[in-house]
């Protein structure tokens, strides 16, 4: 039972990663009815700028709020650039143009910043927290900053007239026009949040994978994993999606021989599989039915 | 959460494409064939090499145009099906000793039943949703090879190493120009039976569910068995195009079989233009060629170079390789009448 209750707790600090991975993913789906391909190597990217920024002199926090600054900025400005004029066109051109989009952030940071690999600090430190050997500090305070964030989601949702324009937008698109919704920006702004989400996911997570260009793969297929088990219109499930993620994988690790870290991703690969074979609005999601 | 359930009327997933515009005419045919046939004679070993590569992508490429031009479904998976053709012919080849031309049929209908199953729970998945299971099947491929259980076969993270078999018969020929020729007629013979397949009934239910599926299944077309047969088909014809490029590299490993890989097909796909069948040829040359030419410029820029190719051809010429031949068939055909 002992052996149990830990390997929940370890799942529970490895699942912080993928929910805030999770949120992110969300978010933009939220924006925009698609899945980023390129989420994971926005964050990444972002924090290599975060690294950069820290290396030149700048406090953590310092560095911190101005990445994710930057995110949000980028992410609106590549909305605006490549995704505005693609918006209209079919899923394939969408699913092209992310995928275009992977391929040029994750060959440019290579370019830059070559592909060692590089220790990311932690605000949090690394000792244990509460004398616990399973959970350091640092992962603590990445459920807490995670929370943090849903918390503050939530409230930008539900309390203000941003966030009800932004919900109406990306629900009924011509409704919320005639209201005098602008809903083209609602999106733009719906990819900055994804990308600003996505810097604080990715300088949260570096401290444990480590700092390289292609640190986001792994995080992001289990992100993808969490967001379709909590269900893809829901941020609130994809948190809890993340834990469960984390939880199920430690799990399986520990209990079914033969699966270690080097059955990792098709652990992902089964459970989203899984899931959309059996229930695939997720499990907070809203089922979606189409027109004719 | 609010009782009444969410409505949406979802965008197309691919732009239809007429049935007459996705073969090329016989002249033309002729004239490409006469090419491929001719120009193997005049060049070094390593660019008949080269030229292989060239037609196995290609049929890679054809197998992803039939499933996404076809039948209206993504796949960023067929890297993994690549990989299976590629181990299954070279562990038959190595081990079994079975010979070479024998293993590819095998590695076909290995892949178009492995396509065939994972194309159920893909039934309950369309767009996005298909794209994102076939990204996670591409990605935990290479992870799947290299465990433990199936080393004695697959040699784990250290890949086997394949013969490269001499031109049969006493030909007085090179390895390599053999085995351009043996590609090229296995090319000639997937390509004539994929136009066919799609001129056929099954080809046409399959564009009726990529143009309309709730209308193609009030027509009575079986939706759930023609959507997993395109799966297994494109499967089947990329496990063989993964054989023949394992026979020709002469090595397999896990770690060739990444996601790039899969992206690089996709890439192909729309770069020769997404249900133009010919056009797969010239997505393959675009992947087999730029990244060499990106790399010359400047090393690990390739992937740049790559993304911003395809931002270009989404932007400028949506539907690839077919509207710049079609563009060209106009340009040619005012320049007659002036």
């Amino acid at each position: 039972m002992e052996l149990f209750t830990n390997q929940v707790l370890a799942g529970i600090a490895t699942g912080a990663i993928y929910a805030c991975m999770a949120l992110a993913i969300v978010m933009i789906y939220q924006a925009i009815d698609h899945l980023n391909f390129a989420q994971g190597e926005m964050a990444m990217f972002s924090t290599f700028i975060a690294w950069q920024l820290m290396q030149w002199g700048v406090p953590y926090w310092g560095a911190f709020v101005i990445t994710v600054a930057f995110s949000f900025a980028a992410g609106i400005i590549i909305e605006r650039l490549l995704f505005k004029p693609l918006a209209k066109a079919p899923i394939l051109t969408n699913v092209a143009g992310f995928i275009a989009l992977y391929s040029i952030v994750n060959s440019v940071a290579g370019l830059i910043w070559d592909f060692t690999i590089k220790q990311f600090p932690t605000p949090f430190g690394s000792s244990p927290f509460l004398g616990s050997q399973l959970i350091s500090t640092h992962q603590a305070g990445m459920i807490g900053v995670t929370l943090l964030l849903l918390l503050l989601l939530f409230f930008f949702f539900r309390f203000t007239r941003m966030g009800l324009a932004m919900r109406a937008a990306a629900a009924l698109p011509e409704s919320a026009r005639l209201v005098g919704i602008n809903t083209s920006w609602m999106i733009a702004l719906g990819w900055g949040m994804a990308a600003a989400i996505g810097s604080i996911a990715g300088m949260m997570i570096a401290p444990v994978v480590f700092l390289e260009p292609n640190m986001m793969l792994g995080v992001l297929i289990y992100g993808f994993a969490a967001a379709v088990l909590g269900g893809l219109t829901s941020p609130f499930g994809a948190v809890i999606g993340g834990f469960l993620v984390g939880i199920f994988e430690n799990l399986t690790g520990t209990y079914i021989p033969g699966v270690g870290n080097e059955l990792k991703l098709p652990i992902a690969l089964a459970l989203i599989v899984i899931v959309l074979v059996v229930k695939p609005a997720g499990l907070f999601g809203r089922p979606i039915v189409k027109r004719v | 959460m609010s009782a009444a359930q969410e409505v949406v009327t979802e965008a197309p997933a691919i732009d239809a494409v007429p049935k007459r515009a996705m073969t090329l005419g016989y002249g033309t045919s002729l004239v490409m064939l006469a090419v491929l046939i001719l120009v193997p004679l005049f060049v070094k070993n390593f660019i008949i090499f080269q030229l292989t590569m060239l037609l196995i992508y290609g049929l890679a490429v054809l197998a992803l145009n039939i499933l996404t031009g076809g039948s209206g479904q993504f796949s960023l998976g067929q890297s993994a099906f690549y990989a299976v053709g590629a181990y299954t012919s070279a562990i038959l080849m190595e081990t079994f000793n079975v010979n070479y031309a024998l293993t590819l049929p095998v590695s076909g209908v290995i892949c178009f039943a492995f396509g065939f199953l994972f194309g159920l729970p893909a039934l309950r998945l369309s767009g996005i949703y298909l794209a994102l299971a076939t990204f996670a099947l591409a990605t935990a491929m290479p992870q799947l090879l290299k465990l433990n259980v199936f080393e004695p076969w697959t040699g784990g993270v250290q890949g086997l190493v394949v013969t490269k078999p001499d031109a049969p018969f006493g030909l007085p020929i090179s390895q390599d120009m053999w085995l351009y020729y043996f590609t090229l007629v296995i090319t000639i013979g997937i390509y004539i039976f994929s136009v066919n397949l799609l001129k056929s009934r099954s080809g046409r239910a399959f564009m009726a569910i990529r143009d309309n599926e709730i209308a193609a299944s009030a027509m009575g077309i079986d939706v759930a068995l023609y959507k997993t047969l395109a799966f297994g088909v494109s499967a089947g014809i990329t496990g063989v195009a993964g054989a023949l490029g394992a026979i020709a590299v002469q090595f397999v490993a896990p770690d060739s079989y990444t996601i790039q890989l899969a992206i690089s097909l996709f890439l192909g796909m729309v770069v020769g233009g997404v249900g133009w069948l010919p056009g797969s040829i010239v997505g393959s040359a675009f992947i087999i060629f730029v990244p060499n030419i990106a790399e010359g410029i400047s090393k690990g820029l390739s992937g740049a170079v790559f993304g911003v190719l395809l931002f270009l051809v989404i932007f400028l010429v949506p539907h690839g390789a077919r509207q710049v031949a079609v563009l060209g068939q106009q340009l040619i055909g005012k320049f007659r009448k002036s």
